[in-house]
């Protein structure tokens, strides 16, 4: 792919659709988990005013470099994300900057936020936060090796890299998805998903009622409103990821914004059926069930 | 009733001396290094409040206001038997999360403390470093008749009476106890003074701070803080 200023600009655009779209699919999620309870819940535009009324807080303090480059880190991990991989396929405008290797950078940018929140939680010298992100590290790193696993085999399928020629490989009919035609591989995956979407049953780290509430307990102002918005960018550049490699990708926004909301809401169904493991509990579930069914994608592929 | 009758007031000839945790101390690290430690001055900021002003643009100021009204943090910390009139406010049948009202565990996440029924002196020490660590603005709303003048425990050897003497208080909610109709009745009108600007208690606390120092360490036995913890 050449590259030419316009895919800047187009990039741009992408973020911002994804970045709103995040901000309403979120508050949806939560409207509807309310609904189901009986509650009325938070008004859907409740993250804008949420984020506006963080930039706005008065007083900012830090705790020194790292502190402040760790909501960076985490947000370059969601951008990164999204940017590198093709949102919707066979568009010109939002293919991003995808390239022949994607798929294993989309890899490492799903653990790079985490790392860089580690270093910047483990500067603000709060007890809750060490723990949290200690925590965190060792249930994601459980949770990446189906996906890792998932990845080579989808790859060793389609004996390419590239994120774009795996969605091509799949357009055409439902029973094309990498969902049909190797079922195991998208098993294993999705446990990864479930692990790593931070919601209950996996959520112990950023859990309110645990250790409160992990490693941003001391973020705040500014610092969170960044990491706010990251939690509405995230999961839908992760989602997307997925929505890619084995649901068939999207070709237009429509598809994508009930594609992607789908896949979310298969995460929100188990948080809100299943309690939440404690964090061995969690790792030793992802070596029980997860990384056997990963091996054996990567055998039968 | 005053809280600084001579029964009431602390004993400041006597010196109460430090937790032992808060004393400057030599440690030995792991690789023989021998450091000092004081506590007080090595985890705490010491820096007195600054007042802040408002944004010089009455546009953007009252954009801001809506905002900060609109998603109020509250803190999860309940202080007396009022904590148990916040639960309800969660569930089906008051929610207060529909009128951007949102509880947090963190005392830098949250925008407003909820002093929820009577503050033991104990409490009350608890209470003023949950308050400083909140970011700028931050309200205060005192729940309940024991924050107003005691209420039932006003002669009570133990507990403050006027809330007011040692936080800045944005707003009272009458009653003992308030029930949760009466909570979300305060919240909206919590929502209308910051709407029009008015809910300035931290500048309030960094301007008389000295006087709110006074009288924090006027019933505080065993200061053993700094005078501004962040």
């Amino acid at each position: 792919m050449t590259f030419e200023w316009i895919h800047i600009a187009y990039a741009a655009l992408t973020l911002f659709i994804v970045i709103n779209y995040g901000m309403i699919m979120t508050a949806l999620v939560r409207k509807i988990g309310a609904r189901v309870g009986g509650r009325y819940g938070i008004p859907i535009w409740q993250n804008y005013i949420d984020l506006a009324k963080n930039i706005a807080l008065r007083s900012k303090i830090t705790h020194g470099v790292m502190y402040y480059l760790g909501p960076v880190f985490r947000l370059t991990g969601g951008v990164g994300l999204l940017l590198f991989v093709p949102t919707i396929y066979g568009s010109v405008m939002f293919q991003n900057f995808s390239y022949a290797g994607d798929l294993i950078l989309a890899l490492y940018f799903v653990f790079f936020g985490t790392l860089g929140m580690a270093l910047g939680a483990g500067e603000s010298g709060h007890p809750h936060s060490a723990i949290g992100v200690s925590r965190g590290l060792a249930q994601v790193t459980a949770a990446e090796l189906p996906l890792a696993l998932g990845v080579y085999a989808i790859s060793l399928q389609y004996q390419t890299l590239n994120i774009t020629e795996i969605v091509a490989a799949q357009q055409g009919s439902i029973f094309n998805w990498t969902l049909f035609t190797n079922p195991l591989t998208t098993i294993a995956a999705m446990f990864a998903f479930v692990g790593t979407m931070m919601r209950s049953p996996f959520d112990v780290v950023l859990a309110p009622q645990e250790i409160p509430i992990g490693p941003p307990t001391e973020y705040h102002s500014a610092y969170l409103a960044l990491m706010q918005t990251n939690r509405v960018l995230f999961p839908v550049a992760k989602v997307v990821i997925y929505m890619n490699l084995f649901f068939g990708g999207a070709t237009n926004w429509a598809e994508f914004a009930i594609k992607v909301f789908a896949i979310y809401m298969v995460s929100v169904l188990i948080g809100v059926v299943y309690p939440r493991f404690r964090v061995e509990q969690s790792i030793r579930f992802f070596l029980k069930w997860g990384l056997p069914v990963g091996i054996l994608a990567i055998l039968t592929v | 009733m005053k809280d600084l009758d001579k029964n009431f007031k602390k004993d400041t000839e006597t010196e109460f001396p430090l937790r032992e945790e808060m004393r400057p101390r030599k440690v030995t690290t792991p690789d023989g290094q021998v450091i000092d430690i004081d506590p007080l001055a090595d985890y705490f900021c010491q820096e007195a409040p600054k007042v802040h002003r408002k944004s010089y643009s009455a546009i953007v100021e009252g954009f801001y206001n809506w905002a900060r009204a609109n998603s109020l943090w509250i803190l999860g910390f309940g202080t007396g038997c009022g904590a148990i009139e916040m639960r309800p406010l969660m569930t089906p049948r008051f929610d207060a999360y529909r009128y951007g009202i949102q509880w947090r565990p963190t005392p830098r996440q949250a925008n407003l403390l909820v002093i929820s029924g009577y503050l033991s002196v104990k409490t009350l020490k608890r209470a003023i470093r949950a308050y400083e660590q909140m970011p700028q603005p931050k309200f205060v709303v005192g729940l309940g008749s024991c924050t107003i003048n005691g209420g039932m425990y006003w002669d009570s050897y133990n507990t403050i009476k006027k809330l007011d003497e040692y936080l800045p208080v944005d707003l009272y909610i009458a009653g003992c106890m308030p029930r949760p109709e009466a909570l979300l009745a305060g919240f909206m009108e919590l929502k209308k003074i910051i709407r029009k600007g008015e809910a300035e208690g931290a500048n309030k606390y960094a301007e008389n701070f000295d006087w709110y120092k006074a009288n924090q360490k006027s019933v505080i036995k065993d200061w053993d803080m700094p005078d501004y913890s962040w």
